[in-house]
This record gives C-alpha cells, structure tokens and sequence, in this order.
C-alpha cells in the first residue's frame, strides 16, 4: 500500500471527527481573534505605539493559540484505543503522526493565517508587512504543530499535562516566534526581509523530516 | 507459529510473570485465564509489541518480533478492551477506515455488518451504540483484517448469548484457516472441533 494512501486515508478520517468536534476547534481561533483585539483596546490607541507591537502580538497570539491547542492532539485517540491500532499496524507510524499533525495544522494554523490580516488592521501594519505576515504564519505554524506534536505525544500518557507540555515544548517554538515576529517587523518597515523568511522555511523542511520520527518514537513510549 | 520465550515482567515490587514461555503453532488457540490484575492484559499487550517484557522475547515463525516489526504487525490484529473506533464517526465510517487501512475494497464492510446484524446502526455514530453493540462494531473491525493471528482482550465482555455463538463460529472458521488466536478470558471456552491451550496466570508464580 503506497504512502499516499495511508496519508489520505489518516488525513480523511482525522477530518471526519473533527467535522464532528467543530465547538473544540474554534476555540483557539477565538482565543486569537480576542487577544490581538484587545491589546490595541488596553494599550494607547497612538498609531506609532501599535505599529510598534503589532507584529509581536500577532505572533505571540498565534504562537498561544497553537499551544493551546495542542495538549488534546492524541488525547482522544489513545482514549478510544485507536492510537494503539495504529501503532501495533504495518504502517510506518512516522507518516500517520505527519497525517494527524498536518490535520491539526489544517484547522488550527490556516485558520488564524486567514483571520490574521483582518486582525493586523488594529494595527496600522503597511500591506507589505501584512503581505510578510501572513507568509511568515504560512512557514511557521507548520513548524509549530510538528513541534508540539512532539510534545503532545510524549505527555499523552499523563493525567495532568498542561503546564509540562509547554514547558516542554516552548524552548523549541522560540526560534520561530524570534524569526517570524522579526521578519514581519522588517518588511512593515520598508526593509528587506529575505533572512528570517528563509531561515523560518529551513526550519520547517527540519521539522517536517524530523520531527514525525521523533513524535513516532514518543507515542510509542507513552503507550508502553 | 507464535512464541514466547522466557518473558518476564514486572510492575514496581509485583512480578507479573517470570519466565513464561509458551508456542501457539497455526490453527491453535491459547486461552489466558486469571484473576483480575493478574497480567492478562499486559501478557497481550507484551505479544502485541506494544510493551517490552522486562526479560525474554516473543518470536513470530522464529524471528523475534523485535527484529522485523513491520512483517509482525501485518499478521497481527489486536482486540483490545478500548475498541478502536471512533466514537464520533458513524461505524459505517470507522469499518470503512479501516478497510482503507488494510488494504481492501470498501465493499468488504457491508457483509460484515450484516453478518453481525449492525445494519440498524451501521450510520449511527458509535457513542450512541449499546455497550454490546460497540463489542459486536469491534469485532467487525477485526474481521475486516486478513491478519493471520488474533489477539483479543475479554471478547465475551458484554455480548448477548447470539454475539457469544457468532464469536465463537468466527473463532472457529479462523482457526480452520489455519490462524492464531489468543483469548483472555475469565471464563471457560471452548471451540468445536479444536482443542484449546491454556495458561493461567497468577497461580503459584
């Protein structure tokens, strides 16, 4: 049976519960929209002031969001027994974890990559920084749900997780929030933000060829 | 032919096992027996691969399953007591999945259903099924595999006496296809025209 199959076959079924789980999904879109609302409600309205932190905001929402919604990525289906079934089949599971992470990216990070340049309005962002915004979200929140796919496969066995998970796994997001916040910050500016941008795509082609195996290697010990 | 050689396992300061070995050669069947906590669960668990026994190993045809998972796992179909399926999809759904899973045409899941009477619920979502339902949504899973050997956790856990006889007929035909079965169970089985291996569990160990 080809890789793609498998992929699709995960991927289609992935969706299906989601479709049918729609209430969990928005919340984290929701979280997103209400912090990058208020913080030009809270801070002062000058428009120096907001162009200033905008970037910053927009991306330390997005980078929250993300986190939020990561602690239930496996949760249910270790829950249900699923997980295991896909762990004791012949597929390799490094592709079924890049399937579910790819999912989780399809209804949490392209969502807010949507809703991004409606939100950066409140904040005076120039179309190019807009423009840079959204490319920036497009390469990093790919990175960011490898990466907390990571973290979530390996608290998945535990009751109380929150709090762990992000401690584990923020270090690792860091670089991305550094690069994507700075790039957004260049191109509003009027300069060249070339550097970041490529260095946030080096750092998704990582995640995408790494980090499944690990996530893979980290179900399996949860399961145990 | 499944075999476990010297597995030994413990959980803190309790010794599930030590030493345990056993062989279940094709069209065989081993019955696991025991009290409540004694280790049946973690002994299938051990055979799936899905935890490492402390000591010893499991070989599938002579080959420690360690060493070539992937040949392993595409015989092995487990039947644990969580199911498997998704509780928010149809069990139309979740048949079809796996049938994509394995392999096989999408056709293959509606003489299942049937088989199995589910043809009421097969488009209810599985969290409104009955208990004995979901049991009889899940063997149908596993019948939907073209795996070799079974491994099932408690299978007669809430099934009326009509899914009991039908569980009992597929044993049987699987068996005569030459399959493995292992059972955990805490009460007697028997199977037509095969003789039974059994193991108990938590005595005098």
């Amino acid at each position: 049976m080809s890789y793609r199959k498998i992929f699709f076959a995960v991927m289609r079924r992935d969706l299906q519960v989601a479709i049918q789980r729609w209430g969990d999904l928005t919340s984290p879109l929701m979280f997103f929209a209400i912090v990058t609302v208020l913080f030009p409600l809270a801070m002062s309205p000058e428009r120096e002031v907001l162009r200033g932190i905008g970037p910053g905001v927009l991306w330390i929402s997005a980078l929250l969001a993300t986190l939020l919604s990561l602690n239930a990525l496996f949760r249910a289906d270790i829950e249900d027994g699923s997980m295991e079934q896909l762990v004791i089949g012949p597929h390799p599971l490094a592709l079924i974890m890049l399937s579910k992470t790819f999912v989780h990216w399809l209804i949490t990070g392209l969502p807010l990559i949507i809703l991004a340049p409606i939100l950066s309005v409140s904040y005076y962002l120039p179309a190019s920084g807009v423009k840079i915004l959204c490319l920036t979200l497009l390469l990093g929140t790919p990175t960011l749900s490898l990466l907390g796919s990571v973290g979530a496969a390996l608290t998945a066995g535990l009751r109380q997780t929150s709090g762990l998970m992000a401690l584990l796994v923020l270090p690792l997001m860091l670089p991305v929030l550094m690069f994507g916040a700075r790039a957004t910050d260049l191109a509003a500016d009027g300069f060249d933000p070339t550097g970041p941008v490529y260095l946030l795509a080096a750092l998704l082609v990582l995640a995408i060829s790494l980090v499944p195996l690990a996530s893979a290697a980290a179900i399996r010990i949860s399961l145990d | 032919m499944l075999e476990a050689r010297k597995l030994s396992l413990w959980r803190g300061a309790n010794c599930l096992f030590q030493d345990l070995s056993f062989e279940v050669p094709p069209g065989n069947a081993l019955l696991v027996r025991g009290a409540n906590g004694t280790g049946k669960t973690t002994l299938l668990r051990v055979l799936c691969g899905l935890t490492r026994p402390e000591d010893g190993r499991v070989c599938w045809n002579g080959v420690n399953i360690e060493k070539e998972p992937e040949i392993y796992r595409s015989q092995l179909a487990y039947w644990g007591h969580l199911g498997g399926l998704k509780a928010d999809l149809t069990v139309l759904r979740n048949l079809q999945f796996i049938c994509r899973l394995n392999g096989l045409d999408e056709a293959a899941v509606q003489p299942v259903v049937t088989a199995l009477s589910l043809d009421r619920c097969a488009d209810l979502p599985v969290r409104h099924l009955s208990a004995g339902q979901k049991r009889r949504a899940g063997l149908a899973g596993l019948l939907l595999s073209t795996a070799g050997l079974w491994i099932m956790d408690e299978p007669f856990t809430n099934m009326d006496d009509n899914g009991k006889e039908l569980l009992r007929q597929k044993l049987k035909q699987h068996l005569d296809r030459q399959g493995i079965a292992i059972v955990a169970a805490h009460h007697e089985l028997d199977i037509p025209g095969h003789t039974l291996q059994r193991l108990t569990l938590g005595a005098g160990q």
